[in-house]
């Protein structure tokens, strides 16, 4: 990718564009609303207490007191009762929001990144990326989380609320796309020094799109032609890189890392936080502690000629 | 009443007014100079160092997160890095929730609860002059930690397993839970005297039900400590075990378990809020009463719903685990009971609201404090509710939504009510009262600054803005709100300042104060402003809601206990009838001593378990010399009638 300006994701609870997020903005707006009445009537209620005109001294002003009291408690309680079942039975449509699933991914924090699968009975059919989740407008995904290591949180504030990936635990959670587009996710449990830089996104593409895409990552990484590349290539074989990131087709086959077999068709780097030009891609390599003080990459040193061939070659894994 | 006039001269004989004051002090008073200060049992000095203590921890704690708004107030800064950040977060969470917020509401019972019930010492002196001791070994180990750059990183929550031996080496999060065990060890220590003096020496004549409201929050929180403060001194020491010993308490990979850490904390962290809630109704209570001039209105009303939130309390703390992924069907009757907690507030709320109504409100500096803390605590108490709904929880949890939410209960429903309370006691505490001009200016920046600051977070909450990132990129869209709210910050330090110079100020050169300056209707007014070490020349008998206003002129008094030895009237639980004369503690140097000797015990458990087992020799020692009788047994000669 270019140096081109790249369009930003989406990433609010308030501009729902899935039917999990659709769902839960209707609750937060009967929340809202009630809630806003409750605090208007104890404020009006308050000022009205604080600047009106007291009788003679005799009166206790006290009268009447009694009555609204209970009647005050009773519309707590009314507005409380109304809430919780409309709280139950929303979380009754999130569940039942979710039948078959279309797609199904399971994605497994790490400190701090997503590594991402997508799941399928044949072999053959599986791919693994990072950070990038890809998914057709109007599926049912369904997503498997687990963690690595510690308790992260995967969050897509447009799409569903979160939910929590704990170590020695599987947890799940829908979404169910009703707009194309970008949408930002976030680690949402305070997970160590990067919590902040944990981010991903969410593409929502049309299906043609996504069948498009996903036959794309099942191909091995595309082979490097012009020379800088290719030195390129042989850096990343004999250097640090081989032994964390695998690149499909090639020797390099660790797991520790992200894969980076179609890293330059990503649209951010440094798990959604660097958007993914030669520049940035260049400083993260000749740096990640300066990006991302206390990422799991270490700083390799390489000559500023192996750097370019470095970023090249990536760049060609389309 | 029996006479011994001759020997043992009492209360109420043959001494007239002056010499009968000056006796007391003998008997009450402390040795002068360090000494006296190391070996103090008295409840007013213990207070005084507690509440100095507290606030200078809350000064510490709203520095760093100056610190942290700094760093946030535009996209991309680099104030500090990630490391220095997660420690300031960690600092400021546990600064304000251990060492300032828990402590400042211990030390507004210790100082007011004897003076209100009308005895002449707190019960278990000793134990409360140890739990302070305690408490201050335990902050001065976490900031010197931090000034060390071995500050705790892992968030005041401290999850497991981020904060286990495999995710944070080294020594800093031992620090931090073993801060846990000294503040939470002092908190039970404080709770227990609490508990004992309410129950056991309020006055002759104060029923139950005639005691103050504000007595009533005390003994709800103390007994509410009781309960969930065991449950984190648990769950830190089987960190600390995982850490240092190799348990597995929370490593899943071993059989252990991750959540079992967020069950035992909020166990704890969901009643620690209402620990710290609940005594500021109180003060809200007192305050409301006074300058409405009247009785706090359907005050049975009042006492059940502190109970019932004292019991919801308990019943809540799943909702902080909705995201977890626990039962479904499970998390909803957690939406019920947060939402039936909001029940009883709405009610207290309410009846504050109406006693106002009722009376003659007068507008100075406390009432401000107070009308600020409904403004600001109902809106957080609204947002609580929004919180406790599962759907909607799973969008805000973790978010800047809750912490908007969470600083307008806290500083809303606790630090307003001090504020109130600083006003409104100050006076007795010093003798001078604070300036009325320079209180409200604080009042209105801090009640400005504090909305400025928390208000826009609700939207960056909603917005995306997950909680303890110590940066975030430009074009996300929360540079405006997040500058804003960093401006905020700085006037809350403003007010805080101010409030600063007000007290400095006039604990010298403000009005004198006289016993009772705001007619208020409780004892702690029927005694001098600063009350002497004896509380009261005599004892009070307590015939009504409001003493001071139903006696306005004189208040009865009984006669009859010992000038020459520290006694104390014991009555009865219920109806506070007259039961014994009690003896009450002396000075001592072995609280101090005995609180190194525990202290030294936890320190050195941080490196070694060995230190449990050596260090359980001093602290033995110190706790038999404590404890050792130093009168030979009660002659029985007299009998115990007054």
């Amino acid at each position: 990718m270019a140096e081109s300006v790249i369009t930003p994701a989406l990433h609010s609870a308030l501009a729902p564009a899935g039917a999990h997020a659709q769902h839960i903005d209707s609750m937060w707006q009967l929340m809202l609303w009630v809630c806003s009445a409750m605090y208007l009537l104890v404020i009006l209620f308050l000022i009205a207490a604080l600047i009106r005109r007291r009788r003679g001294e005799g009166s206790d002003g006290t009268r009447g007191l009694s009555r609204t009291l209970a009647a005050w408690t009773a519309l707590i309680a009314i507005g409380l009762f109304t809430l919780t079942v409309a709280s139950y039975l929303t979380d009754r449509a999130l569940v039942h929001a979710a039948p078959e699933p279309q797609v199904s991914v399971l994605v497994t924090a790490h400190q701090w990144w997503w590594n991402i699968e997508y799941v399928s009975g044949d072999p053959s059919e599986r791919i693994r990326t990072a950070n990038e989740l890809h998914v057709p407008v109007n599926a049912q995904v369904h997503i498997e989380l687990a963690s690595h290591d510690v308790i992260h949180s995967f969050w897509l504030p447009n799409l569903n609320g979160k939910r929590d990936l704990i170590p020695g635990r599987t947890s799940e959670i829908s979404l169910q796309p009703q707009a194309t587009g970008v949408y930002r996710g976030f680690c949402a449990e305070f997970c160590g020094a990067q919590h902040a830089k944990m981010n991903f996104e969410l593409i929502v593409d049309s299906p043609q799109d996504f069948e498009s895409w996903r036959e794309h990552q099942l191909s091995m990484g595309v082979a490097p032609a012009d020379e800088l590349a290719r030195q390129g290539q042989r850096l990343f074989m004999s250097t640090a890189c081989s032994l964390c990131h695998a690149i499909a087709g090639t020797d390099a086959a660790a797991t520790t890392g992200p894969d980076l077999t179609h890293v330059g068709s990503r649209r951010m780097i440094a798990s959604g936080t660097l958007p993914n030009t030669d520049a940035n891609m260049r400083a993260w390599i000749e740096n990640p502690q300066r990006i991302k003080p206390g990422s799991q990459m270490p700083v390799v040193s390489l000559s500023p000629e192996n750097l370019d061939a470095l970023v090249a070659y990536l760049r060609v894994l389309q | 009443m029996t006479l011994d006039t001759v020997n043992r001269p009492r209360d109420g004989e043959w001494l007239d007014e002056v010499a009968t004051r000056a006796r007391l002090d003998a008997t009450w008073g402390d040795a002068p100079g360090l000494w006296g200060a190391l070996t103090t049992v008295d409840h007013k000095r213990v207070a005084h160092r507690y509440l100095i203590t507290a606030f200078a921890f809350f000064v510490a704690g709203g520095l760093v997160a100056l610190l942290m708004r700094v760093q946030l107030s535009h996209a991309d800064e680099h104030v500090v890095g990630p490391d220095l950040y997660n420690q300031l977060f960690t600092m400021h969470g546990s600064t304000m929730m251990f060492l300032f917020a828990v402590p400042v509401m211990e030390a507004v019972a210790i100082y007011l609860v004897p003076l209100m019930v009308g005895t002449r010492g707190i019960a278990f002196p000793r134990l409360t002059a140890f739990s302070y001791w305690i408490y201050v070994a335990g902050g001065i180990l976490l900031w010197v930690a931090f000034a060390l750059n071995i500050g705790p990183d892992a968030g005041w929550f401290a999850y497991t397993p981020l904060s286990g031996p495999q995710y944070s080496a080294g020594k800093r999060v031992d620090m931090w839970a073993q801060m846990i065990t000294y503040t939470e060890l002092s908190g039970l220590a404080v709770a227990i005297s609490i508990i004992g003096t309410i129950l056991k020496q309020r006055a002759p004549g104060m029923s139950l039900n005639r005691m103050p409201l504000f007595v009533w929050s005390m003994l709800v929180m103390s007994l509410m400590i009781l309960f969930a403060m065991p449950a984190v001194m648990l769950a830190s020491t089987f960190l600390l075990m995982d850490r240092l010993v190799g348990t597995h308490f929370y490593n899943a990979a071993e059989g252990g378990d991750a959540l079992l850490w967020q069950h035992l904390f909020w166990f704890f962290g969901h009643p620690e809020v209402y620990i710290i809630f609940i005594p500021a109704l109180g003060i809200v209570s007192s305050v409301v009463s006074t300058f409405a001039r009247r009785s706090i209105f359907a005050y049975p009303l009042m006492v059940l719903a502190l109970i019932g939130i004292g019991f919801l309390a308990f019943g809540l703390w799943v909702h902080h685990m909705f995201a977890t992924g626990l039962p479904r069907l499970g998390n909803s009757f957690y939406t019920a009971a947060s939402m039936v907690i909001a029940v009883p507030s709405g009610v207290q709320i309410f009846c504050w609201i109406a006693t106002l109504w009722a009376g003659r409100p007068r507008f100075s500096t406390p009432l401000l404090f107070v009308i600020g803390f409904v403004i600001v605590f109902v809106l957080g108490g609204l947002t609580g509710v929004m919180l406790a709904s599962v759907p909607l929880d799973l969008q805000l949890h973790d978010t800047y939504f809750v912490v908007a939410h969470f600083h307008y209960v806290l500083i809303g429903g606790a630090v307003f009510p001090l504020f109130a309370g600083l006003y409104f006691w100050f006076p007795k505490l010093t003798g001078r009262m604070l300036s009325e001009r320079l209180g409200h200016w604080n009042f209105w920046v801090l009640f400005i600054g504090f909305n400025l600051t928390f208000f826009p977070m609700h939207y960056l909450g909603l917005a995306g803005m997950p909680r303890r990132i110590y940066t975030y990129a430009e074009g996300l869209g929360w540079d405006t709100l997040n500058s804003i709210a960093t401006v905020g910050a700085f006037l809350i330090a403003l007010s805080v300042l101010m409030a600063l110079i007000n007290m400095i100020v006039s604990a010298r050169n403000g009005p004198v104060a006289g016993a009772n300056p705001w007619g208020a209707p409780t004892l702690e007014w029927a005694t001098p402003s600063p009350p002497p070490s004896y509380n009261f020349a005599h004892i009070p008998l307590v015939s009504g809601d409001n003493p001071m206003w139903e006696h306005r002129e004189r208040l009865q008094v009984l006669r009859g206990l010992r000038l020459d030895k520290r006694e104390l009237v014991l009555t009865s639980a219920l109806d506070a009838t007259a039961d014994v004369r009690d003896p009450s503690a002396r000075p001592s140097i072995w609280p101090l001593l005995a609180a190194i000797a525990v202290s030294g015990l936890f320190l050195g458990s941080i490196f070694t378990p060995w230190a449990v087992v050596i260090g359980a020799v001093p602290a033995t020692i110190a706790l038999i010399a404590w404890f050792w009788p130093k009168d030979p047994p009660a002659e029985n000669e007299e009998d115990d009638e007054i």
